[in-house]
């Protein structure tokens, strides 16, 4: 059975690991086995940030290419760098507050208009799933829940590997317990203004 | 998970574990006793957990000054009949090579480990070089796990074969290995023995030449003793798909040759050998027999590939090795499914194997990493290039060092002229003093300072050169992410421990000018950096204040924003071209912008506007 594949992409400081421990550790307790890719170091100094994950029967923890079923981004300029991993079948669930790279005055290429950055994605994709993820996790109490966003944003795909009930058990299980009242409220906010595009 | 469960998971519980965690894992429950490093991606997380668990394992952990001392630490231990592990990134590796040489001839007692973690493609190193040459050099067992599963099994099964041959055993990951996350089933723990004792043998432990000629005996009999070891072991498995094709692999590529194989139902044989030096010469030749073609895949360099064209030659078959020599998979970087896939397609002279790609995406621009809201680096540069442009020195040369500081290559600062590896900005600053009339300026950072800086420093004095050094202090180890060094009242399982000043070495070296700065001063800066580029002689300047990402440092105060007056700011832009603060941008409306939950308050961005049109200003209070 092909796997489950997640390709999750942002900019550094986005907590973008902790989200994927959160998936990988709630499939693996779920009985489902699942590798996992994340890149350390030098690229998180305001660099693009990226893991994999392969829920299902796999050795390796990278995607082929045009294999991922769901690219969750975390930032516009990223969901567009992350395309060849899609296919017309793949889901995107896209933040849509944008981070400016620092040398964007010597870029050869602009960042991108937010309306040609949907065209483009949707173009790629079976469908497209955006929201503000900044503005919730603020209003959720805090700008640092934005990954748990960008979390319940996720998992309303369609054949999603894992319940809501089981992430949230392993969100408990990974984030620091003053915070989780906020981080459940920003994971539940996402939930329901992603599923309500669905409906 | 909790950190502490890789210390107190119990038997038989999974855990979802990075390779480098799995790694610590494995030490607990082979008994290590004594551990060692000097922090480097991709291995830096080993010793994170270390340091926090250690204690709690009842293991001696250090973050030593350099990897040779690091290596040396644990080939002591070993000798003393205590289990030892040491590990660093593959270029650190070079650094405690001198010792790893001769360690590899006297032997241990109790076992000992030395990982590498190699960084094919580089994510965040200087080269890609492939340390599995090392097991070849020194003449020393290699193992070779694919998943953090294995990792943590072979740190054990390493223990056992280092004390059973005396020999220490190398074990190589690489970066896909120590950051791939996976389901790891744990074994129970194994008492640590911290204290051993170390028993005179000067014959064996002392490498002079009568002594070594016959160890390095000793040592070739210990190899081959290996070897059929290596040929009989359950780590060099054959996967047998009824295949006529045959490949023989390792480490992360087995990875990704079996997710290619399975997926696309390729008939091939694969040959996993985790135990790949010595080379299991019999087991690849009963392999080579059972199948018509065979491929190598391995990342970086063609190693066993060679060494299954010698197996080939010495036994007069007839076999083509495809890899990387005849072209079939590329030479160098890091392997992927869809690379293997395509070097399956190459071999069996399918033109598209993989679907077709061609699709066209718009181009985007690139987001390099740069130096964070706030890094007192960029203010350092900032200061540094205007003292040199007041002062009309012409072709300035930067040598540079490891370190976030490396980032200063970018524009605007272009303050990274000349790197080769860790300490070498003062050595070459040496070579470049004598070879050019041009003014050099280079930089190092502390941990680096105290890792590799120290002999060239002595060097500079003594053979009369002529540069300004400039040490980048910020109190901590920062591209690693923040592990201490011996300029810091802690060690590496969080003790406290003596300061060693910085200041005081650099005049025990012997140099005529030292001042020390805090770079968020500005004006003062640049006045110190002019005095120093006039003076006759090596001169050092500190440039002393802590990384914006160590926990100690002063909070953000809450109550104050930075912010740029409008009817002052003529975007000039001076900020953003000079600065390059990330925390700072053009608005639509023409005016630059601060991006206040970026912003640390570092308040340089006050002290260079022309037009003092930056302010702090203090927000829910009395303006």
């Amino acid at each position: 059975m092909h796997p489950h594949n997640i390709y999750i992409s942002g900019v550094g400081g986005q907590g973008i690991i902790k989200t994927s421990i959160i998936i990988g550790e709630s499939a693996m307790k779920n009985g489902l086995p699942v590798v996992m890719s994340e890149i350390h170091g030098m690229s998180q100094r305001g660099g693009v940030v990226s893991t994999q994950l392969k829920i299902g029967s796999s050795y390796s923890p990278l995607i082929e290419e045009g294999r991922a079923n769901l690219l969750l981004a975390f930032e516009p300029l990223e969901a567009l760098r992350a395309l060849s991993m899609i296919n017309q079948e793949s889901y995107v669930v896209m933040n849509t507050s944008p981070i400016y790279p620092f040398n964007l005055k010597e870029s050869k290429y602009p960042y991108p208009d937010p309306k040609i950055i949907l065209d483009e994605l949707d173009k790629h994709a079976k469908k497209v799933i955006t929201l503000d993820a900044e503005k919730i996790a603020k209003e959720a109490g805090h700008i640092l829940s934005l990954n748990m966003v960008m979390l319940g944003g996720a998992i309303t795909i369609p054949k999603f590997p894992l319940s809501e009930e089981i992430v949230m058990k392993s969100m408990k299980d990974n984030l620091p317990e003053k915070s989780i009242t906020i981080n459940l409220k920003a994971f539940n906010d996402g939930f329901n203004v992603c599923k309500a595009q669905f409906l | 998970m909790n950190i502490k469960d890789i210390l107190n998971g119990k038997e038989k519980e999974t855990l979802f574990l990075l390779g480098n965690e799995a790694a610590v894992r494995g030490a607990f429950e082979a008994g290590v006793g004594v551990a060692s490093t000097y922090p480097g991606t991709p291995s830096s997380e080993i010793g994170d957990v270390l340091s926090i668990l250690a204690s709690d394992a009842g293991i001696y952990f250090e973050f030593s000054v350099n990897e040779k001392v690091a290596l040396e630490v644990a080939a002591a231990a070993a000798a003393s009949e205590v289990r030892s592990f040491t590990f660093m990134k593959h270029v650190g590796l070079n650094v405690a090579s001198d010792s790893l040489m001769s360690v590899a001839y006297t032997g241990v007692r109790g076992g000992m480990v030395v990982l590498t973690a190699d960084d094919p493609s580089m994510f965040s190193s200087q080269n890609e070089q492939d340390n599995r040459y090392y097991a070849r050099l020194a003449n020393l067992p290699l193992l070779e796990p694919s998943n953090p599963q294995e990792v943590k099994d072979i740190m054990k099964y390493a223990y056992k074969l280092s004390e059973e041959f005396e020999i220490p055993v190398i074990l190589r990951t690489t970066t896909r290995v120590s950051h791939m996350r996976g389901k790891v089933e744990l074994s129970s723990l194994n008492h640590a023995k911290q204290n051993g004792f170390f028993e005179k043998d000067p014959k064996r432990f002392v490498p002079v030449p009568t002594t070594a000629r016959l160890m390095h005996q000793d040592l070739v009999k210990k190899i081959d003793n290996i070897t059929i070891l290596a040929n009989e072991t359950s780590l060099n498995t054959i996967h047998d798909r009824n295949g006529h094709i045959g490949v023989i692999t390792s480490g992360s590529a087995f990875n990704y040759v079996m997710d290619v194989i399975e997926e696309n139902n390729l008939p091939v044989n694969v040959l996993k050998l985790t135990f790949s030096y010595p080379f299991p010469e019999k087991k690849v030749l009963e392999f080579l027999e059972t199948v018509e073609t065979v491929m190598v895949v391995e990342e970086v360099d063609p190693i066993m590939e060679k060494e299954v064209m010698a197996v080939i030659g010495k036994h007069g078959i007839h076999k083509t090795v495809n890899g990387k020599l005849n072209g079939t998979l590329p030479m160098i970087y890091e392997y992927s499914p869809d690379i293997v896939l395509e070097g399956f397609g190459r071999m069996l002279g399918v033109e598209k194997f993989s679907e077709d790609t061609n699709t066209k995406f718009i181009p985007v621009p690139n987001r390099p990493p740069t130096l964070c809201p706030g890094c007192p680096h960029r203010a350092a540069y900032y200061a540094i290039k205007k003292a040199i442009s007041y002062l009309n020195l012409e072709d300035p040369i930067f040598p540079t060092d490891i370190g976030c500081y490396t980032l200063g290559v970018e524009s605007p600062y272009e303050a990274a002229d000349y790197l080769l590896s860790m300490g070498s900005s003062i050595g070459t600053s040496c070579g470049f003093s004598k070879s050019t009339e041009q003014p050099v300026v280079s930089f190092i950072g502390d941990s680096t300072f105290f890792h590799a800086g120290i002999p060239p420093l002595i060097n500079a004095v003594h053979n009369k050169n002529q540069f300004v050094l400039v040490i980048l202090d910020n109190s901590t180890t920062a591209m690693t992410g923040g592990q201490p060094h011996p300029g810091l009242p802690v060690d590496g399982m969080g003790k406290t421990a003596p300061e060693i000043s910085i200041p005081k070495i650099v005049k025990a070296a012997g140099i005529g000018y030292l001042e020390t700065i805090n770079p968020m001063n500005v004006k003062k800066s640049e006045a110190v950096f002019q005095e120093a580029l006039q003076f006759n002689g090596v001169a050092v300047v500190i440039s002393k204040y802590p990384c914006m990402l160590i926990k100690s440092r002063k909070k953000k105060d809450k109550r104050i924003i930075m912010e740029v007056l409008e009817d002052r700011c003529n975007n000039c832009e001076t900020c953003l071209q000079e600065l390059t603060c990330p925390a700072m941008y053009n608005s639509e409306i023409g005016k630059i912008k601060i991006d206040t939950s970026m912003c640390r308050q570092c308040n340089v961005c006050i002290q260079i506007c022309p037009e003092k049109a930056i302010r702090s200003k203090r927000i829910g209070g009395d303006d």
